[in-house]
């Protein structure tokens, strides 16, 4: 594939001028937001660090973390940098209220923010000849909004689906000849099997390039995906707290995703002391935001355990590269594309009067997600009749699809059912093996 | 008047049936009627027995979820129609069933049904009403 950049001035800047960028953006990121974000400067306060001790980006490991508990703290606006007047737009997890994350934005930050996702689409060989069907939800989630600002300022036709119907998904990219594909891999998956089911073969589309992350895949399902729709599978990071997706994107070599760096700066750390691991060490990924304005997360941990690497990369670009993330340094999961925390289950449970023993039971079935949910009955919920435990169960995952976002199973299990080993139940079995790149060497 | 009937949650599981008609041979408890309603990931065993403390006690040892209720039942003559005429009673007077279930007698030349309804006394009203024979936990007990 020939190369292209969609700001190549900044992507393929050599390793020394491109820190040197980070250095000045730094230095002026931690005045602006020590200035003007209170919540912040006490935490700088309490370690002894002034604006004025951060001279360049190697300075950068003296600064406080800041973790999803100082968001929660911080809620909703402890963390903006600017007056509200001045932003335009808010996106949100689709976490619990507790858990829900408000990322507040300037007319600067979604555009640094499209530029991003912008990159990504011209990596994958994206122009403004392009047909471009933007199938990730719309409205507060980050998915949506940024491929479709990203595909705009490429020029591409955008198709504005948002998530769902896929009948007429499939009808909208056959009549008119869409190109890109971007959703989550599990959607992807799933297009790819109801053309199969209407008779299509995977060469019938006009498809050559697909754009799929909010969720953790393997190489197994780029195969599959690939051969189901005649396309290049290519994975996009990204979580509201820094933008949304186009953190970081794969190039053409499909071989790690290369981060924004002017924009984002990443480290490696220890998520146990918290000390910054050299390159190449497994350990959670940690993003700076450089330059955003309205909410300029300074050393916010991820939770994402992966390797960065700087080994130069086929396409061209500068940009260090991260594996797909391995796992997580707390027990969140990632149900269809939806952050979830055991505990919110259990926070339903009590709500409902049921006791809090339970097990999520996860496994990917023709690359989806199942999702289930076994709970231990108490003797004083038991209905007598097939109706009452049915709408028991029923209630149960009503009530936990309003916290979660997403549609359990619920199945009332037998009191003291639920294995517990060494005395600790276990609460969650995840069967869907997604962590596959271990060995990833950059 | 209501007999109690002893309902037990059962999971799905190989052996359970097994497991829960041991232990209540083992407490001498005698079965004189059962039911089971299932769905594919639990039943729900509904038992009439001669001993509804022993049986519990078992049962819960065990660690089952039991919960006694009060249920009507109702003696019907052993004849085609008879069944179809107490149903017919309490349709009339507008009383829904959740579940009901059957069971005869080795001495007498009757049925005995069970029939769980939102409102014992008023079932147990028509019924009576309309010349049926309420049994209660004593005639079990007789059996």
């Amino acid at each position: 594939m020939e190369q292209r950049y969609y700001q190549p001035e900044i992507e393929t800047m050599p390793v020394e001028e491109l820190k040197k960028l980070q250095s000045e953006k730094l230095v002026k990121q931690v005045k602006h937001v020590y200035e003007h974000v209170p919540y912040y400067r006490n935490l700088m306060d309490e370690k002894g660090v002034k604006p004025e001790d951060i001279k360049g980006i190697e300075d950068i490991s003296k600064l406080p973390f800041l973790t999803k508990a100082d968001l929660r703290d911080a809620y909703p606006y402890g963390l903006l940098a600017v007056p509200q007047k001045d932003c335009v737009r808010i996106q949100s997890t689709s976490g619990t209220t507790g858990r829900r994350v408000v990322a507040f934005y300037t007319q600067h930050d979604v555009d640094l923010w499209e530029d991003c996702c912008a990159r990504a689409i011209t990596a994958v060989g994206g122009t403004d000849e392009d047909v471009c069907q933007v199938a990730y939800g719309y409205g507060l989630f980050t998915g949506g909004p940024g491929l479709n600002g990203g595909s705009h300022k490429v020029g591409c036709l955008t198709l504005p689906m948002s998530s769902g119907n896929t009948e007429r998904q499939i009808q909208f990219m056959m009549d008119l000849n869409a190109t890109i594909l971007c959703c989550t891999p599990s959607y992807a998956a799933y297009i790819g099997e109801s053309l199969k089911e209407m008779g299509y073969k995977p060469e019938d589309n006009k498809l050559k390039a697909g754009i799929f992350g909010a969720e953790p895949w393997t190489e197994e399902m780029r195969q599959s995906i690939q051969n189901a729709l005649g396309i290049k599978a290519y994975d996009i990071y990204g979580l509201t707290e820094t933008t949304g997706p186009g953190v970081s994107f794969e190039c053409s070599e499909q071989n790690g995703m290369h981060i924004n760096e002017d924009h984002f700066y990443a480290e490696i750390i220890d998520p146990e002391t918290g000390e910054v691991l050299p390159e190449g060490s497994k350990g959670e990924l940690v993003f700076t935001s450089l330059d955003k304005e309205a909410f300029p997360l300074l050393r916010y941990r991820t939770r994402d355990i992966c390797v960065l690497s700087r080994k130069p990369c086929a396409c061209g670009r500068t940009h260090i590269r991260m594996s797909k993330p391995m796992g997580r340094s707390d027990d969140m999961l990632i149900i269809r594309g939806v952050n979830v925390f055991p505990s919110q289950i259990e926070t339903v449970l009590l709500k409902e009067g049921y006791s809090p023993n339970y097990q999520i039971v996860l496994d990917r079935v023709n690359n989806n997600d199942t999702f289930d949910v076994n709970v231990e009955m108490n003797p004083d919920q038991f209905s007598d009749t097939v109706g009452g435990l049915t709408k028991q169960e029923k209630a149960l995952a009503a009530a936990m699809k309003t916290m979660l976002g997403i549609n359990p199973t619920v199945h009332l299990v037998s009191p003291k059912s639920i294995v517990r080993s060494e005395g600790k139940a276990v609460r969650v079995i995840d069967k869907r093996k997604l962590i596959d790149n271990n060995q990833w060497k950059g | 008047m209501a007999i109690n009937q002893l309902t037990v949650f059962v999971e799905n599981k190989q052996g359970a049936l097994v497991q829960i008609t041991e232990a209540l041979a083992n407490a001498n408890v005698d079965i004189r009627a059962l039911s089971i309603a299932d769905t594919q990931e639990f039943g729900i065993l509904r038992l009439i027995v001669n001993n509804n403390e022993a049986a519990a006690e078992a049962l819960g040892d065990l660690g089952y979820i039991i919960k006694n209720i009060d249920v009507v039942g109702v003696k019907i003559g052993d004849a085609p129609g008879k069944l179809s005429k107490a149903l017919d009673v309490l349709d009339k007077a507008g009383i829904n069933m959740e579940y009901l279930y059957a069971f005869l007698t080795r001495t007498e030349r009757h049925a005995y049904v069970v029939v769980r309804v939102a409102d014992n006394a008023a079932a147990e009203k028509v019924l009576t009403d309309n010349g049926f024979h309420i049994i209660t936990d004593a005639d079990i007990a007789k059996l």
